[in-house]
């Protein structure tokens, strides 16, 4: 079986084969085939900018890839945001031995995902490290994305919005973790890597009372939610009964001792929006298959950057940010 | 009935807001009697994290003192057996395999995580087992397993020595900061600066010993006591129990965990334990010497024994000053009394154990009651 060797990260011939039999085509990208230095790219007036690196283990995970996973979080990224992804770089390190297969496979997903989520590659670059140096496939992702009317800023939400999370909580780090401790649950637990720029981008255009919008990754949406609250400075209440869990993750996060509510997500996100326009809203989330679990979780209230949850029994707790051990390379 | 099923029964939050509503009455009538508000002591982690996880430790807050006693295993280790750990982790060459909880725990020259930082062969593993297998799979270097934990944990150290002993593996061996929970909680009953009304017992420790163990509670020192298991209902039942009792002018060794512990424990486990380990004094962080609470590797098996094959100095050993784990430990102060909650001290940069472990008290009121103020708590 061919596997990728040192040489494919010379700049020389197989570099370039690389490039050509793989790359230009799985992304199916015009601009990346006209192989220059820099690509020149048409974009609105004012651009939003991000970046991600990704080195899950392992490459291949039920519901998904790397390569699905580096398209779909940049493009996330961006969307969340509040600007409308249109171009990505992506930028390998593979390790030396890597079966070529597997190059072949996950750059077949990313460029389907880029085409799913309507972005073009513009830029790309590989590396190769000695084998041992790496762990098979590390792929860096940019992305530029048009700015949108509206978009993230936590200064405009008010007392009383709503606050709303996009569907099931914790699948994606659920997914890694089972499949890495080789837990066998009633079934496969899937990770919800997904590009959702079709759902979050038509949201902004739709609606003002958008405050602010934010992928729930690593550190999950407990974290997540005590950025936003600190940075708004207002507090949340989070009714714990509201939280969409599949129990299957439930369960699986509770054999290994882990809070679902810190564990990644890569095709969710959390919205704070007027109180008056959330019913709306997650009607329109649950629309899409991906959002079919879509809720509203609790309501932003005065205070100072705490994030309270009201307990089923009807006690009260704090929500922190992850601090105990972090689980490495879930995405 | 799945498990699942088995515990969402044990959460359902009608059958708790039921009891809790009979519950409170009973509570302020015995803190009218007592003339201060009721203390009750639990000595294990995940009743500590549970307790808070679930609301109960807000909801009974005005009504009961929920303290939090020795009751997690990296806590109470003392920082001496945290600095042999340390030097062991030094020796060139051998491994080290631990659980995670003892990782970022402090001694008094560094934690694990730094020495792994540094180049020291650490590594996370999930069960004894899992250590012999490291041993097994690396037959030229040493393999250590650092034991931590109460009788909950030692039957499946006990297991993994059996393994190795079938297995004539010559490459690994156990520190083993072990302890058993009873002789700690007659030290806290002696204690006349600590009071405790009742004790709401460990239902994993009691898993394995079995509800008789603790008769000497009732028996000897007359304190009212509960087995209980870990859902928001199983609290409430423990709680409602030791409410009953204490109205009742009676103290006995109730068990209200009855789908998980005998009267006479898990036998097997038993006799693992006393095949491979016998008792000793030990050391208990902030707590001192405590007689025949510790357990070492028995007889034959000393060979086993890290400390006997590896002759290593763990050098003098310092306590952080103003650390409080003794006083949060004996539950004589509240977390969030210690002059270095919040501050010096926090998950990230902790100064002591009890803030380290995802099961400490300190871990868990930062993490769950951080809003709370020193007043809020009560004496």
């Amino acid at each position: 079986m061919d596997k990728i060797l040192l040489a494919h990260g010379d700049g020389g011939l197989l570099t370039h084969r690389l490039i050509e039999e793989i790359f230009v085509r799985e992304f199916g990208s015009d601009i990346l085939g006209e192989m220059g230095d820099a690509a020149g790219i048409e974009c609105g007036k004012k651009i939003a900018f991000a970046t991600d690196s990704f080195v899950v283990s392992p490459i291949f995970f039920p519901g998904g890839d790397i390569g699905k996973l580096a398209c779909a979080g940049t493009v996330n990224d961006l969307s969340v945001y509040g600007s409308k992804p249109r171009f990505l770089s992506v930028s390998f390190i593979l390790e030396e031995g890597t079966p070529m297969e597997d190059l072949i496979k996950v750059a077949r997903s990313l460029g389907e995902t880029a085409r799913f989520a309507g972005v073009k590659i513009a830029a790309g670059d590989t590396k190769v490290v000695e084998k041992g140096k790496g762990d098979k496939i590390y792929i860096n992702t940019a992305g530029v994305g048009e700015m949108l009317d509206n978009f993230s800023q936590a200064h405009k939400i008010k007392t009383g919005d709503a606050i709303i999370v996009s569907g099931n909580i914790g699948d994606h780090g659920a997914a890694i973790i089972s499949r890495r401790a080789g837990i066998d649950f009633e079934s496969v637990i899937k990770s919800d890597c997904a590009p959702l720029n079709h759902i979050i981008v038509p949201l902004w255009e739709a609606y003002e009372g958008i405050r602010l919008m934010r992928d729930p990754t690593r550190g999950g949406v407990a974290t997540t939610l005590k950025e936003i609250a600190m940075q708004a400075s207002k507090d949340f209440l989070i009714y714990e009964e509201l939280l969409p869990f599949d129990p299957q993750v439930r369960s699986a996060a509770e054999v290994l001792g882990l809070d679902p509510l810190y564990l990644a997500n890569e095709g969710k996100f959390i919205a704070v929006v007027d109180a008056a326009i959330a019913g709306e809203v997650v009607n329109f989330i649950r629309r899409f298959p991906e959002g079919e679990n879509a809720a509203v979780i609790g309501e932003v209230l005065e205070g100072r950057g705490d994030v309270k949850v009201k307990t089923p029994l009807g006690g009260t707790k704090l929500l922190d940010m992850l601090t105990g051990e972090q689980l490495p390379r879930i995405c | 009935m799945k498990l699942q099923e088995i515990l969402n029964k044990y959460r359902k939050p009608d059958m708790g807001k039921r009891i809790l509503k009979n519950l409170v009455p009973k509570l302020e009538r015995i803190n009218d009697r007592l003339g201060r508000k009721l203390n009750l002591m639990e000595v294990c982690g995940t009743h500590t994290v549970n307790i808070s996880q679930t609301g109960i430790r807000d909801l009974l807050l005005p009504y009961v003192n929920l303290k939090s006693g020795p009751g997690c295993p990296v806590c109470v280790t003392d920082n001496r057996e945290i600095d042999w750990m340390l030097a062991l982790a030094d020796i060139k060459g051998v491994i080290i395999t631990t659980f995670g909880d003892m990782m970022r725990v402090p001694g008094s020259r560094g934690s694990l995580v730094e020495q792994k930082a540094a180049g020291a062969d650490v590594r996370v593993v999930y069960s004894g087992l899992d250590a012999v297998k490291t041993a097994l799979n690396n037959p030229e270097r040493e393999v250590i397993f650092l034991g931590v934990g109460f009788e909950t944990t030692v039957p499946t150290v006990a297991a993994s020595l059996m393994e190795a002993e079938t297995l004539g593996l010559e490459n690994f061996s156990v520190f083993s900061a072990h302890k058993v929970v009873p002789p700690a909680l007659r030290i806290l009953l002696e204690d006349p600066e600590i009071k405790i009304d009742g004790l709401i017992l460990p239902g994993h420790v009691s898993v394995i010993l079995g509800r008789k163990a603790w008769d000497f509670l009732a028996e000897e020192y007359g304190c009212p006591s509960a087995v209980v298991g870990f859902e928001a209902v199983d609290i409430l039942l423990g709680v409602n129990n030791l409410a009953d009792q204490i109205l009742q002018g009676k103290a006995e060794v109730a068990n209200a965990y009855p789908r998980a512990v005998k009267e006479e424990g898990n036998k097997a486990a038993q006799e693992l334990i006393d095949r491979y380990f016998t008792v000793t004094d030990a050391q208990w962080r902030g707590i001192g010497t405590i007689p025949q609470s510790g357990l070492e590797l028995a007889g034959e098996f000393k060979k086993f024994n890290a400390k006997d094959r590896f002759h290593v100095s763990p050098g003098e050993s310092r306590v952080p000053k103003g650390c409080a784990c003794g006083d949060v430990l004996k539950g004589k102060i509240w977390p969030n009394q210690c002059p270095l909650f919040a501050g010096a001290c926090t998950p990230t940069s902790p100064v002591g154990p009890c803030m380290v472990s995802s099961e400490g008290a300190c871990a868990a009121y930062y993490r769950f009651h951080r809003n709370l103020k020193e007043g809020d708590l009560g004496g």
